[in-house]
């Protein structure tokens, strides 16, 4: 019993990082139908920033804003000068909108190598070292905290997207494009700022991740298991994508564990496994709204 | 739809072609009679990521989907080839059959699911089968040797034919290439190969064309993926060698890439873009100024910037690039008395 | 015509290659209610999504002494233009009182409260279905919402395209009734393109016949009224 609970706590620590991740995509996806393949390596990018702030002696928490705003630039800047022109002469095709995010892919994951070097970097592990002891398990506190932020980010966007005008507008957008711009809303500062929050909540998901030790290959995987929690959830589903992540931090870690066949070197089959089973039977996921598979 | 009268080809235009054909083989076959051996493995790697940029490509031209994981299929091939000659001694050849098979029926086994999701829902499936090939290899490290690899026995030239190894392990490749090559283009003037190309972009079309056309498309995912496992399984026939870390994420990217760098759809656009793909980085300076980093690794970076970029100013990649500044010439070699028709060819309706 | 609030001429627009409007001048003067009758295909969607800046065109857009040509559509809302779509155009996935809140995006003043309880008044089935997602009610109650949603920018002219598409006679009917009270008490000018000649001529003062593109009749709406072909044409008697 102790045994599953280390495990589950684990994975639930895990499902906070890939939730915060599927958050992000979700984000995107609300505002422009859009996944976007290069948000792992964004996060990472942020990540590496974080790292900087950190190095150059902010504290850690501090030096994760840092990163944050650093993301919400990049994104609304990405979103700005490359996507928004793609999109537009794309005329409703997402193909070679979806092309362009493997495109940034490829280019950030390559950047990083040449900016940073390639050693992995030594970093901050958040909330610290110690553990607590509960029903026999013991609950490291970075888990705790990681849970505890997970938490936070539901309060916020729940602020954001229920009580502020900016989120209405930005839930307007998601529904309906052209009845919010007849309606006054700006959508292209819209869509902005919805590629810099999505980026911003990477950069805190890589924050959270980089505890094993920082390069270029931090989000790859992490991305597949953001991908899978959105996925499960809904790709328009912010709540969806939260519950999705703690689902997959929770199955991954327990299969891992209980399911030989599995072990530490299979860990991504049953994130994979997810994405094609929901994609295949319920492709608007548990808490989606729309139909989503769109040609 | 009916397709206006095209002009007869010119004798001119035939001949040149033909020279020109005339000149590409006798490039090829005398390649690796002048290059070192470590140049002629370069002109099999680009070969055989020809292989699978040309089933790449055969997929987006014919049904429209793009793959992010065609570097598993490769592996796939790649990993037949090294296991079954390395661990149970298996002749080349037949190994090579197996790597071609499996492929065929794992690219099948995404193809049917593939039928249902679609667009860049299947690219993520796609990217998801990229991500969890290496994680397979690790789990099955006893047989694939994990990170550290497995070497392989040589394919070796027959006794008396005179040439190295390389140089005959690059006239066979070159082979499975120029066949490969001619198949394809053949498929894809067949009859079904023009019916789904005609209906790719027509959902509506495509469902009153129903089952038949549903086979088909799981038939192209699946000799797509075996195009991807042939050129892995050849190039196991030069390097001896694999490696867990070869067959990453980023070479499924560079594969897409490839395609799109080429022109989507067009028969000498996957082999434009593997040239491009494996010689520019080798073709970038040595030292960088300013920058601590080898010329290569700028090489996706690169890669990544032009295919943005081409994604907002040709979407259909090199090759389409050429063919619409021909189009612009040859109108305004017509302008004066004949208006060339204008660029019509979608209205929305309003 | 001086001192029109919105005047255009010469207006051209099309999609790509294919041209839609040629030639067209009209106006709208301050509180008025202009209509554009035509046919299915003769332009008056064309005309009013060239007007808020959602497609290209060539020609001349002024409104209140300014050209608004090539603006962005958010950017006129707050310039005093609001354009229901053809459609409706409400936002289904928020809730009534919320498309209402939209609609007042481009404000900054504290009656925005005020003014959706006023609209609650006028449209009081709105008011009823405050907390429920709009793509809920029946159409004629989301044709109310999109034209409350456009008031509450409180523009000076309201761009109506055929409200009357998809409803039953009889709430078309009242529809237009509500849209005449609205007029006469808010003095926001409204330009509605119309196929129902009837109903939209009953309540406009002006209106102008456009077809495949060009104008090609105008006047009061008693003179289009009694005008033998465009009874004939578009009236049906």
């Amino acid at each position: 019993m102790s045994e599953f609970l280390q495990f589950l706590f684990l994975g639930l620590g895990q499902g906070a990082i890939y939730a915060t991740l599927a958050v992000a995509l979700v984000i995107i996806y609300r505002a422009t139908g859009l996944l976007n393949f290069a948000q792992g390596e964004m996060a990472m990018f942020c990540t590496f920033v974080i790292w900087m702030a950190w190095d150059a002696g902010l504290p850690f928490p501090l030096a994760v804003l840092v990163g944050m705003a650093f993301g919400f630039v990049m994104g609304a800047v990405i979103q700005l000068a490359i996507i928004a022109p793609v999109t537009k002469r794309a005329h409703g095709n997402p193909l070679p909108v979806v092309m362009v995010t493997i495109g940034l892919f490829l280019a950030l994951s390559s950047l990083a190598p040449i900016i940073w070097g390639t050693d992995a970097k030594v970093f901050p592990v958040a909330f610290g070292e110690g553990s607590i002891e509960l029903f026999g398990a013991s609950i490291t506190h970075r888990v705790l905290g990681t849970l505890a932020i997970l938490g936070l980010e539901v309060v916020v966007l729940w602020l954001i997207f229920q009580r502020t005008r900016l989120g209405l507008a930005m839930r307007a957008v998601a529904s309906n494009e052209e009845s919010s711009a007849l309606a006054g809303v700006p959508v292209g500062r819209m869509l902005m700022i919805g590629w810099g929050m999505a980026a911003a909540f990477g950069a805190l998901a890589g924050g959270l991740a980089a505890y094993v030790g920082l390069t270029n290959t931090l989000m790859l995987v992490p991305l597949i298991y953001a991908f899978a929690a959105a996925t499960l959830g809904g790709f328009d589903s912010p709540g969806g994508a939260v519950v999705g992540g703690l689902v997959v931090g929770v199955v991954t870690e327990l299969s891992a564990h209980y399911i030989p066949f599995i072990g530490n070197d299979l860990k991504l089959l049953p994130a994979f496994l997810l994405i094609l089973i929901v994609l295949l039977v319920r492709p608007q996921g548990l808490f989606g709204k729309r139909q989503v598979v769109r040609v | 739809m009916t397709a206006p009268a095209l002009p007869r080809p010119s004798t001119a235009t035939t001949m040149a072609k033909v020279v020109g054909l005339l000149a590409l083989a006798y490039l090829l076959y005398w390649l690796p009679t002048f290059y070192k051996a470590s140049q002629v493995g370069t002109f099999i790697r680009v070969m055989t990521l020809v292989l699978a940029a040309m089933g790449l490509n055969m997929l987006t031209g014919y049904t429209g989907q793009i793959s992010v994981g065609h570097g598993a299929f490769y592996g796939i091939g790649a990993y037949s080839v090294a296991i079954l000659v390395g661990e149970y001694e298996w002749g080349h050849f037949p190994a090579l059959a197996v790597g071609v098979a499996l492929s065929f029926v794992v690219g099948m086994a995404i193809g049917i699911p593939a039928l249902r999701i679609r667009g860049m829902y299947l690219a993520l499936v796609t990217l998801g089968l990229a991500a969890l090939f290496p994680q397979i290899l690790q789990r099955f490290s006893d047989i694939t040797g994990g990170t550290q690899g497995m070497r392989v026995s040589k394919f070796e030239a027959p006794e008396g034919s005179g040439l190295a190894n390389d140089q005959w392990q690059y006239y066979v490749i070159l082979a499975f290439v120029v066949v490969a090559f001619v198949l394809v283009r053949n498929g894809v003037r067949s009859r079904p190969g023009r019916a789904m190309v005609a209906i790719r972009d027509n959902e509506i079309a495509a469902e009153v064309m129903g089952v038949r056309l549903s086979a088909y498309k799981v038939l192209v995912f699946g000799i797509s993926a075996a195009l991807a496992g042939l050129g892995g399984g050849l190039l196991v026939f030069n390097t001896n060698y694999v490696s867990a870390n070869s067959f990453t994420i980023e070479l499924s990217i560079l594969i897409l890439v490839m395609v799109v760098l080429g022109g989507v759809a067009t028969p000498w656009g996957p082999v434009i873009g593997a040239v491009l793909v494996v010689y520019i980085p080798e073709w970038l300076p040595k030292d960088i100024p300013l920058l601590d980093v080898e010329g290569s690794a700028l090489g996706p970076v690169l890669f990544a910037a032009v295919l943005i970029l081409l994604m907002a100013v040709a979407p259909d990649g090199i090759m389409g690039l050429v063919r619409r500044i021909k189009g612009w010439a040859l109108r305004q070699r017509r302008a004066p008395d004949v208006p060339g028709p204008g660029p019509n060819d979608s209205v929305p309706s309003h | 015509m001086n001192g029109a609030l919105l005047e255009v001429a010469n207006l051209e627009a099309g999609y790509g290659p294919v041209e839609v409007l040629r030639n067209v001048h009209f106006s709208v003067a301050s509180g008025e209610i202009v209509v554009i009758l035509g046919a299915n295909g003769a332009g008056k969607t064309t005309t009013l999504r060239a007007i808020s800046g959602m497609i290209g065109c060539r020609g001349s857009v002024v409104f209140a002494g300014q050209s608004i040509r090539g603006r962005r559509p958010d950017q006129l809302v707050a310039a005093g233009i609001a354009h229901v779509p053809q459609g409706r155009g409400t936002i289904t996935d928020l809730t009534v009182e919320e498309n209402l809140r939209i609609g007042a995006y481009c404000r900054r003043d504290g009656e925005v409260d005020a003014d959706i309880a006023r609209w609650f008044d006028v449209f009081p089935r709105l008011g009823e279905r405050a907390t429920q997602p709009a793509g809920s009610m029946s159409g004629g109650e989301q044709q109310m919402l999109a034209i409350a949603r456009a008031l509450m920018a409180r523009p000076t002219l309201l761009l109506l395209d055929e409200p009357s598409l998809g409803l039953a006679p009889l709430v078309t009917k009242e529809l237009f009734a509500q849209l005449a009270t609205v007029n006469a008490e808010t003095g926001t000018a409204v330009l509605v393109v119309e196929q129902n000649a009837n109903l939209a001529l009953a309540i406009a003062h002006r209106g102008y016949v456009l077809e495949v593109g060009e104008l090609v009749a105008s006047g009061s709406a008693e003179e289009l009224m009694t005008d033998e072909a465009i009874r004939k044409a578009y009236l049906g008697f």
